[in-house]
């Protein structure tokens, strides 16, 4: 009888110590090594481009990154193009798609606005529209875009009533440029060969 | 044996003692120096034929004045230089042309008389081939100095005042990437420097600038030298590195600093050896820090050629606008270095001597090893350009093409820096950039000693220029998409913040006056009764306004009514109050006061209704009311664009052009009707709504071209 | 007049792949000559039949791969493996040995990990393996030195043996090699041993023929490094743990040593392996440090498998073994560069 008592027992007593300590060792990582926020919404924040253009069809990166967190398409953003896609599949292990044409095609060139300041009538109207507080001025003053800051979003163009805000490119200075990958040759597997020779061909 | 003859043996005797240990001392201190000076070596490091003997054969010559000369305003590290002249100015040599921009910049001078002819973007020598801007000058063939201020001792002037003329004369480091002088030789915040190195050592092959340089201006930059070791406090030791294939140049360097306490230290010959974190390996032993400057080591470094534009800075005032140049390879007929004006095109150099245009195949600025080609021969001369190398194609074959990496090591073992280029090469064509910058990437300089030794012919040192080119921009725009993001959470808070305060005050004004109208009830005035009833009114036409169904003309009008009917009813109460007695004072004062805040927000009303009727105008149909909250109008024109992108990208070419034709035309009709109502109404903006109203039409009869052109070719 | 755009350098050394190649190929000369002369022309043919399959190899999969074959061929790549098997293989095997192995080498060791510079193994040694583990019987049976067994065998003696017509049996010509015999010896005082094989007799140190062999292998060795084909420091790593380990355990040549420091130097394949196999670029560590990791760890391996192992020469099981701890020799061994106060590890990043 004392037998068989301790011999379930003793099992038992050690299983149970295990749990004890090992319940005890999560619940203290859970309140030592506590994430603030959703450390997730955070992650794909910092890759979306922060263009703030609403092409995705959110008021801004941010909504769009909580979006996105609760299930939405990841490829609904067209200033950050085929990359951004990537990069989002690759955090969220999700298949890489391509860029939903629904919501705008990626732009080639950066851009940035340009207010031609003659015309400017001081209306305030842009400024208003920009997401990044990019433009200065005052009403009945002529406006200025601080071009360093500017994400190329667009949206201060349409209101303005005179017309006289325009996307340019954005230079890229001499300072800034940099040569280029070299081309991938010999080394390429066979479609992308046929793909180079049909590049050179044209 | 007297006292005094005691005396003087012992006074020879410590005499003979004290000699014996000057002696001593100063032998122990030539050995220590001797010691001190030995050169080390550096890891790595490759051997490419020298080719120096083409271009020394001749002393450094001139050519003819070009006719215009380009100068650049971008011919330094740093940011781009602004300039001071005008269009049809007329200059004279020497004469400032562009202001530094900030520190890290350097102005610009004439480097000859005339007439500045164009500031405008033209060819410079940039491995990009992009061009810059430019002042153009047509020489009027004078060379007219303008006035220069000579100075006979330099030591008249403190170090800042000679950092001044320094800078005022815009030189920049004569040898590589053109570093502004006057920063590098600023006391670096506190850190202290006790070596000063000039370089000599000019290790590219067929670069003979330097040499010719020392052979012929020895003196001139030992006077430099002299200055700059002023400027720096005396630093303890003062280096002139030069490698040991210059026999002349060293020989008329040692001539020269003899009777200075400078020291020309000769080492072996070995690329890069010039390079300046590997020429302050081998003069002192030291590394410079990653990613520091080697000012934290100590140590300032400075080419000679530039030693040699201070001392024609400070003694005769000279800017700097001129430069020794090599003109070296078998394409040319005669092969030389020359002092030219900075500006001067290079074809006009090219042409000089005699460039064979069929042999030509590349134009190389600077050596073989980090030169870059350019493709337009109009790019001038500038401060950097050392060299400008012609060779055939027998003399430097273009690469054959690149085969697998074999991983044989190579690279490695001639890597000056002791990075693994072959590892580099695989995290490069990977795009891997965290893997680049752990194995160093940064701490590449570019040598090109890896690409040199390949057997595979692999273009490594392309690979690394564009990985870190890469990853800088990467990091740009992570830095201002997160700048962005800021900005943005800000401007959010910001307009909650407003919508809150503005929540609170028409709280406020709705607590004004039920109190007021609990006050009226109380005293049941006839006056406060009508001020009611009008109260009353203005509240129905707000109500009106807020409707929906009205049109936004409609609503304008009420607005307008309801603004006036409560300016007149602020008018009477003023007026009542005024007659009042005492004791209805306070009540209607409070009255007032409530009148007044509808007034107020019967003004707001008004103009939000006057926005919305424009906006309504410009739409061309219903307004949607109540918008004041601005993110809830920004979504919609979100929703707006979106709509447009989704059907602009549903579209085909033609489709897309005539899509833009009827946006366009439509914003033609909004601006004719704003247009419209800003003359009726003798808007002061007529002028500028009329030049939009013409830019759009110019716009769409551009578009409507386009479209008729893209329908004739299509038949 | 159009000029030609081009990145820095524009100069070259103007070594080739091939060159470097070539020079290998060179180096072993002198080791070959000595196979050719103590164990007659069996190598010769090895060379000869591992050439001709690991080139038609690596055309047809080159071909197949769609690349262009003329350029892929000319680095020499795939002979210089060929090369190196041939000389590994035993003399006289029979036609297939040679042909299966030079295929395996090519087709599954280099080109299914993507062909020239990305083989995580060495491709000969692969094909060694192969080979030996498929075919034990057949890769342990090495000939005799000519003086021992009355004459190497001649042509038509050597082409009937591989070709496996008229009749002849290998097993003839066959002895156990210097290292089996010291290996099983478990009785005799090395001395005696030494007095008694006819093998160690009539050799100097390490056997008839093998020593010779090997001096051959160390001077070819020695001209790649004159040419800085080659570092020193994989070599000098894998020789210097060897001699260590047989001076350990050398028991001062009773009957259980495992045989002299010289006996393990200049026998087997440990000259051949040393110069010409662990210096494998590709395969091997990258940087200094880590090739002497890298040396030292064959070294090691080499001697265990040699005197507790149940294979009688083990480079090719030694250097696959190191193969895999390359990449992490690699991550530990980074140079330090210049500037920084001390070398990194590649993983440091990732880490953080
Ligand atoms: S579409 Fe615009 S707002 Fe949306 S995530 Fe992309 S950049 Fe941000
Ligand atoms: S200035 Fe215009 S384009 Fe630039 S960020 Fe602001 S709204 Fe967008
Ligand atoms: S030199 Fe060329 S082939 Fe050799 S390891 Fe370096 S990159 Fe690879
Ligand atoms: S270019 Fe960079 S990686 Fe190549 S040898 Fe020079 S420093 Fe080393």
């Amino acid at each position: 009888m004392l037998d068989w008592f301790s011999e379930i027992s003793t099992p038992l007593l050690i299983l149970g110590g295990m749990a004890l300590a090992f319940g005890a060792l999560l619940g203290f990582a859970a309140v030592r090594f506590k994430v603030e926020g959703d450390p997730l919404v955070e992650q794909v924040d910092a890759l979306l481009p922060q263009t703030q253009c609403g092409q995705c069809g959110y008021p801004g990166c941010r909504p769009y990154a909580e979006a996105i967190v609760h299930g939405e398409k990841i490829n609904k953003c067209p200033p950050g193009g085929q990359s951004t896609i990537n990069a989002l599949a690759n955090l969220l292990d999700v298949e890489p798609m391509p860029l939903d044409a629904e919501h705008g095609e990626e732009k080639e060139t950066k851009m940035v606005a340009f207010i031609r300041e003659a015309e400017c009538i001081g209306c305030t109207k842009c400024i208003q529209a920009c997401p990044v507080d990019a433009i200065v001025g005052a009403a009945k003053y002529m406006h200025t875009v601080i071009s360093d800051e500017c994400t190329g979003c667009d949206l201060c163009v349409e209101p303005c009533p005179v017309d006289c805000i325009e996307m340019v490119p954005l230079e890229t200075p001499l300072q800034g440029w940099h040569p280029e990958k070299p081309p991938e040759g010999i080394e390429l597997i066979a479609s992308d060969r046929r793909q180079l020779s049909k590049r050179s061909a044209a | 044996m007297s006292s005094e003859q005691q005396q003087l043996r012992r006074e020879s005797a410590l005499e003979r003692r004290a000699a014996r240990e000057a002696q001593l001392i100063a032998s122990d201190q030539k050995r220590q120096k001797a010691r001190a000076l030995r050169p080390n070596d550096f890891p790595g490091g490759v051997y490419p034929p020298e080719n120096k003997h083409q271009s020394t054969g001749e002393p450094i010559g001139s050519i003819p004045l070009a006719e215009q000369l380009v100068v650049p305003l971008l011919q330094h590290t740093g940011s781009t230089a602004i300039p001071l002249v005008k269009l049809g100015e007329t200059v004279l040599k020497g004469q400032k042309i562009a202001e530094a921009d900030g520190l890290i910049s350097c102005s610009l001078h004439a480097p000859t008389s005339g007439k500045v002819v164009a500031i405008e973007p033209a060819a410079v020598p940039h491995p990009s081939g992009l061009p810059a801007d430019c002042i153009t000058i047509d020489a009027d063939g004078e060379d007219r100095w303008c006035e220069l201020q000579p100075c006979e001792d330099f030591r008249r002037f403190t170090p800042v005042e000679l950092l001044e003329k320094i800078r005022d004369c815009g030189i920049s480091g004569m040898g590589g990437a053109g570093f502004p002088t006057a920063v590098k030789l600023d006391p670096h915040g506190g850190v202290e420097i006790d070596t000063l190195i000039i370089n000599g050592t000019e290790c590219e092959p067929y670069i003979t600038a330097d040499d010719m340089l020392m052979r012929e201006r020895a003196e001139e930059i030992i006077a430099g030298v002299e200055i700059i070791s002023y400027i720096l406090d005396e630093p303890e030791r003062v280096l002139i590195g030069i490698e040991d294939n210059k026999p002349e140049a060293i020989a008329a360097m040692r001539a020269a600093a003899e009777g200075t306490r400078f020291d020309i230290v000769v080492f072996p010959t070995k690329y890069p050896s010039g390079g300046e974190k590997q020429l302050i390996q081998i003069l002192t032993g030291r590394e410079v820090p990653n990613k520091g400057l080697p000012a934290n080591v100590g140590i300032v470094c400075q080419n000679v050629g530039t030693a040699r534009a201070v001392y024609r800075a400070v003694r005769f005032g000279e800017p700097l606008i001129s430069r020794v140049t090599t003109v070296v390879g078998k394409a040319l007929e005669r092969q030389r270095n020359i002092e030219v004006p900075i500006g001067t095109p290079i074809k006009h150099i090219l042409k000089a001597h005699g460039a064979h245009r069929g042999l030509m195949q590349k134009v190389i600025i600077g050596g073989p090893m980090m030169g870059y080609t350019i493709d337009d021969t109009s790019a001038p001369v500038i401060k950097t350009t050392n060299c400008l190398l012609v060779p055939t194609v027998e003399e430097l074959p273009p690469a054959p093409p690149a085969q697998a990496c074999i991983r044989c090591g190579f690279c490695a073992e001639a890597c000056p820096a002791s990075l693994l280029p072959q590892q580099l090469y695989w995290y490069a064509r990977a795009d891997d950039h965290e893997k680049l910058q752990a194995y160093n990437l940064f701490d590449c300089i570019e040598c090109g000693c890896c690409s040199y030794v390949c057997p595979s012919s692999i273009p490594l040192v392309q690979y690394y220029r564009a990985a870190k080119g890469d990853i800088r921009t990467a990091e740009q725009e992570k830095e201002k998409a997160d700048r962005a993001r800021e900005r943005f959470e800000f401007r959010k808070l910001r307009m909650e913040r407003a919508e809150k305060e503005k929540q609170a005050k028409r709280e406020a004004r709705r607590k004004a006056a039920e109190l007021a109208r609990r006050q009226r009830e109380e005293s049941g005035g006839a006056e406060a009764e009508a001020a009611q009833k009008e109260a009353d009114l203005v509240a129905a036409a707000l109500a009106r306004v807020k409707a929906k169904q009205a049109s936004p003309e409609q609503q304008l009008a009420r607005a307008q009514r309801s603004l006036t009917s409560a300016e007149g009813r602020v008018e009477r109460l003023q007026q009542k109050l005024e007659a009042a007695e005492e004791k209805q004072r306070d009540q209607l004062a409070a009255q007032l006061k409530a009148a007044e805040l509808k007034l107020q927000e019967a003004r707001q009303k008004l103009a939000e209704a006057e926005r919305q009727a424009e906006t309504a105008a410009e739409a061309g149909r219903e307004s949607t009311p109540g918008q004041d909250d601005p993110q809830a109008r920004a979504q919609s024109a979100i929703e707006k664009a979106k709509a447009a992108a989704a059907a602009r990208a549903a579209m085909s070419p033609a489709e897309k052009l005539a899509g833009e034709i009827d946006a366009l035309k439509a914003r033609v009709e909004k601006a004719r009707a704003r247009l419209e109502k800003a003359c009726s109404a003798g808007d002061a903006n007529v002028e500028a709504f009329e030049k939009a109203l013409q830019n759009l039409q110019q716009k769409l009869e551009a578009k409507l071209r386009e479209q008729k052109q893209a329908g004739e070719e299509k038949q | 007049m159009s000029l030609m755009r081009a990145t820095s350098p524009h100069a070259r050394a103007g070594d080739s792949t091939a060159k470097v190649m070539l020079q290998v190929a060179a180096a072993t000369l002198p080791g070959v000559l000595a196979l050719v002369i103590y164990f007659g022309i069996g190598v010769l043919i090895n060379i000869a039949l591992c050439s001709i399959t690991a080139l038609a190899c690596e055309a047809a999969i080159v071909k197949l791969r769609q690349r262009p074959v003329a350029f892929y061929l000319k680095d020499c790549s795939a002979f210089v493996t060929a090369l190196l098997l041939g000389i590994a293989l035993p003399p006289y095997c029979p036609w297939w040995l040679p042909v299966i192995g030079a295929s395996t080498a090519i087709v599954l060791a280099k080109h299914l990990y993507g062909g020239m510079g990305y083989n995580p193994f060495n491709p000969a040694m692969v094909g060694y393996v192969v080979l030996l583990i498929s075919f034990p019987v057949d890769m342990t049976r090495w000939v005799g030195p000519a003086e021992i067994i009355n004459g190497a065998p001649g042509i038509d003696e050597a082409l009937s043996l591989v070709f496996g017509f008229g009749g002849y049996n290998v097993d003839g010509f066959t002895r156990a090699t210097p290292l089996d015999i010291v290996r099983l010896n478990e009785s005799v005082l090395l001395s005696q041993l030494y007095a008694t094989e006819p093998v160690l007799d009539q050799g100097t140190v390490a056997g008839l023929g093998w020593e010779a062999a090997n001096f051959g292998f160390l001077i070819g060795g020695l001209f790649l490094l004159f040419r800085r084909v080659i570092t020193w420091h994989a070599p000098v790593a894998m020789l210097g743990t060897l001699t260590l380990m047989s001076l350990l355990f050398y028991d001062s040549g009773s009957s259980l040593s495992e045989g002299s420091p010289m006996l393990h130097l200049f026998s087997g394949a440990t000259m051949l392996g040393a110069f010409f196999i662990i210096t494998d670029p590709v395969s091997g560590a990258t940087s200094n440090k880590g090739r002497l990791t890298f040396g030292a760890g064959v070294g090691l391996l080499v001697y265990i498998i040699r005197a507790w192992g149940s294979y009688p020469d083990a480079v090719a099981f030694a250097v696959l073994l190191m193969n895999f701890a390359a990449p992490t020799i690699d991550n530990y061994t980074l140079p330090r560069t210049y500037g920084h106060k001390s070398a990194r590890r590649a993983t440091d990043l990732e880490e953080r």
